[in-house]
């Protein structure tokens, strides 16, 4: 009988396959909207959808690049728009071949490669209890000195990177000097968005590189209002979130599976009181996103341009920083 | 006593640590080592450069500045717990670094001890932890007591006649250092700056938890970041060829400029000096054991106060921290194991050759090659088995091994010191003995060598153990995921100041190394230093 039982349970176990998805840290972490996800999702796949959680965004793409062939990831999810020509160039993603209806982001999506899962606006986080007047525009914080700053290092994280582009955007050859005046005042140049922001809730800096929509966050779950995002009269800088499937993957059915679910209610319900960003289908909002500050003005560079000039670009701030 | 295999356990050891240096370095040399030039074309890379000899300067000055009257006022003063502060300055060298770190992350940051009492005082908050101050503060605590205990020793090997003769003349107190304190801590200090200059350039955890940023890159940080930022492979390579090349010179340049060790004194001194009832060196030494403690001891008592934190019971209780702890168990095992194995081979080999076969030189070449690691850098070895491995296997599968592997090849120099001269003396005791009564192999191994080599074997083995618990900079490379030890895992609630859980890890990563620590002292105090 026992015999029995093992032998049947045995090839069951067996056929419930795994779904490795590398995403970044606060995506996957308890507070993120990573478990909710993994469970709505398992109920619904029948199979094990494992997180294997990296630093930031950018880390998910050196990690792969990294690994190469041999990577365990069968998805990967949370790289950006600024990184799509960079990750489509390791060869390792496969074309997703779905075209998500009802997609609400500001320009819509056409990647063949990559979907987006939500979208957002770089800004920097101030907290009005300690800090009354903050500056109205990027010009008006490069006027002021004694405004402290914590931002993560491009080489490794998403925000990061978004910094380096939106100065980029703004400044354009002037960038060095920018980069050196705000490198008087940086407290600290993280590996990834949780250390930075980490930092800033203890008090250690000003303000810290986040997104307009981080201070929801704080209303909805702690309900403190003090939080809140600098509104820049330049403009702010977007983000588009992406994943995309690996081509090597063993669980090619179910990666594109996950696909079509992320673009659907059961994912994207999550985002913005998990993720705390936008989502990409019209889904209803927590009542803290009332009070966020909403860009006027939208900027981005073309996935082309990013790759063409972002090695240069991060050259450019690495010498500027340390000079 | 013929025994043919002699050169086997030897020679299998030295292929092993050959294989394992030589293949890194030729994969290194083979990415990038044609560009080391190049390399420092770039002004970035320049700065990297730049601010490694910067800060490891700086870092030796206040060290050793620090250091020298801290070691005048202790051979001056006989206070209770004199005796426990001077075994606290001997722990500092084997704490894991990133364990300091927290310590001083709980005393010098933001919401730290330091401004929690200047706010009481009614001042400003300051910020100060991370960049240049903060890597000097762990490099001074690191290397301050290390250099006040050795410059204490040459202070109080000052023969009692020469404090007689120095007294009856009247001597002030520029005199006494001129004539007396200078001459005898000359010798030690080119070869002390030397290391400590050497250690400090080649820090890692520190400056990884508290550079910062770009600014404050060590070339030992540039290369892991080279690789795990930018995954570029030549330049990781030619990194790593550059810091073999420094290190390799320092190395030389601190042999050539360390002298053997001094006759240990009386340590009568503190009777003998006359100069310590006057007021002008009761205000100095004060002043300066105010100063040192006020460096050492707060982040020691941190880690330890941190610990009675409420919320630290949950903290303990998780699941990450328990895999995490027997994850650090297991590699600190495998390595501490793995590292005395190889050390073991290679003197049973070079004792065999200096014995039984007058090589001398040959035999002494032999336990040379072990030592040849300190040149190597944990991260350039790491880095270059990394890029060796990384087109035949998955690097990350196979991490536990490696970090196994780079962490008993980094144990080897600490082992081969260890064990070299219990196994040399055993067997010019023995030998004969031995021969005479034809006890061999399995015989004598149990009846001679085990009973008379425990004790430092236990040693070797908890020295090794001691440094793996405490290395980042391999796990760094190979960890992930999966793998994490009690190291990485501090250092990842350090950097997202989830300080609750940090304490409890920094509580367990201490008791782990302070047992260790007492295996060691109860093994050197024990039986054997009796027996001796």
């Amino acid at each position: 009988m026992l015999a029995l039982l093992l032998a049947a349970s045995a090839p069951l176990a067996a056929q419930t396959p795994t779904l490795t998805i590398y995403t970044y840290s606060s995506f996957a972490s308890e507070w993120g909207p990573g478990p909710a996800i993994e469970t709505t999702f398992e109920a619904e796949c029948g199979c094990n959808l494992e997180w294997v959680a990296l630093d930031d965004g950018v880390s998910i793409l050196n990690r792969l690049r990294l690994e190469g062939e041999n990577t365990k990831a069968d998805i990967v999810l949370g790289l950006d728009n600024n990184l799509l020509q960079a990750a489509e160039g390791t060869g390792l993603i496969a074309a997703h071949g779905l075209s998500p209806e009802g997609l609400t982001l500001p320009g819509g999506w056409s990647h063949p490669y990559f979907l987006p899962f939500d979208y957002g606006y770089f800004a920097f986080i101030y907290n009005a209890d300690k800090l009354a007047n903050p500056p109205a525009s990027f010009a008006e914080l490069l006027e002021r000195p004694e405004l402290t700053l914590l931002y993560q290092d491009p080489r490794t994280s998403t925000p990061g990177q978004g910094l380096l582009l939106w100065v980029q955007k703004l400044y354009g050859d002037e960038s060095p000097q920018v980069w050196q005046n705000l490198a008087g005042r940086t407290v600290s140049v993280t590996k990834g968005w949780s250390e930075a922001y980490g930092m800033f809730l203890e008090g250690e800096a000003d303000m810290v590189l986040s997104y307009t929509t981080s201070p929801a966050y704080h209303i909805e779950a702690e309900q403190k209002h003090q939080y809140r995002a600098a509104a820049f009269e330049e403009g702010h800088y977007m983000q588009v979130e992406v994943a995309g499937k690996i081509k090597g993957s063993s669980q090619p059915e179910l990666a594109e599976r996950f696909l079509q679910f992320m673009t659907s209610p059961g994912f994207q319900q999550h985002i913005p009181a998990g993720n705390w960003m936008y989502p990409v289908i019209d889904t209803e909002l927590p009542a803290g996103f009332d009070e966020l500050v909403t860009p006027s003005l939208p900027l981005s560079f073309s996935p082309e341009q990013v790759a063409n000039q972002r090695r240069q670009w991060l050259r450019q701030w690495l010498s500027a920083t340390t000079r | 006593m013929p025994w043919r295999l002699w050169w086997l356990p030897g020679g299998l050891s030295l292929l092993a640590i050959v294989l394992l240096t030589a293949a890194p370095i030729a994969a290194l040399l083979l990415q990038g080592g044609g560009q080391a030039g190049q390399v420092l074309a770039d002004p970035y890379l320049r700065h990297v450069v730049w601010f490694s000899f910067y800060q490891a300067g700086l870092s030796t000055l206040l060290s050793l500045g620090l250091a020298l009257p801290l070691a005048q006022a202790l051979s001056r003063r006989r206070f209770p717990g004199r005796a426990l502060l001077l075994r606290l300055f001997g722990l500092s060298l084997v704490l894991p670094v990133i364990l300091v770190v927290f310590g001083l992350v709980a005393v010098h940051g933001r919401q730290g001890w330091s401004n929690q009492l200047l706010t009481q005082l009614g001042l400003e908050p300051v910020s100060y932890l991370y960049g240049l101050s903060g890597i000097l503060l762990a490099h001074v605590f690191f290397n301050m007591p290390l250099a006040a205990r050795i410059l204490l020793q040459n202070i109080e090997a000052i023969p009692a006649s020469q404090w007689r003769l120095a007294s009856q003349l009247g001597f002030n107190s520029r005199q006494l250092f001129r004539w007396l304190i200078w001459p005898a801590v000359r010798g030690s200090l080119p070869g002390l700056a030397s290391l400590i200059f050497m250690l400090c350039f080649t820090s890692f955890a520190t400056v990884m938890a508290l550079g910062g940023g770009p600014k404050s890159t060590t070339l030992e940080v540039a290369i892991y970041q080279a690789l795990r930022y930018d995954f570029d492979l030549p330049l990781a390579g030619s990194l790593a060829l550059l810091q073999l090349l420094f290190c390799g010179s320092f190395l030389l340049l601190q042999y050539a400029l360390s002298k053997p060790p001094q006759y240990r004194g009386d340590r009568l001194s503190a009777c003998l000096r006359h100069d310590a009832p006057w007021w002008r060196t009761r205000l100095t030494d004060a002043l300066v054991m105010t100063v040192a403690l006020a460096i050492f001891l707060p982040p020691l008592l941190a880690i330890i106060t941190a610990g009675l934190n409420s919320r630290l019971l949950p903290a303990l209780t998780s699941a990450r921290l328990w895999s995490a702890l027997g994850q650090s168990v297991t590699i600190a095992l495998g390595a501490g194991l793995l590292s005395v194995l190889l050390t073991l081979a290679l003197l049973v080999t070079s004792r065999y050759l200096r014995l039984h076969l007058g090589r001398r030189g040959l035999a002494g070449t032999l336990e040379a090659s072990g030592s040849v690691i300190l040149v190597l850098p944990a991260v350039v070895l790491s880095t270059g088995l990394f890029i060796l491995l990384r087109g035949v296997a998955d690097v990350f599968a196979l991490g536990p091994l490696l970090v196994v592997l780079v962490n008993a090849l980094m144990a080897l120099p600490y082992g081969l010191r260890t064990l070299q001269q219990p196994m040399e003396r055993v067997a010019r005791r023995y030998d004969r003995l031995c021969t005479s009564l034809k006890v061999g192999g399995m015989h004598r191994i149990l009846l001679v060598e085990w009973p008379l080599l425990r004790q430092p074997l236990a040693l070797a083995l908890s020295l090794a153990m001691m440094l793996s618990l405490g290395d980042l900079s391999a796990i760094a490379l190979f960890g992930s995921q999966r793998l994490q030890t009690l190291p990485w895992l501090l250092y990842q609630q350090l950097g997202s100041y989830q300080m609750t859980d940090a304490a409890a890890t920094a509580l367990v990563l201490l008791a782990l190394n302070l047992t260790l620590f007492l295996l060691i002292e109860r093994v050197l105090g024990g039986k054997h230093a009796h027996a001796e």
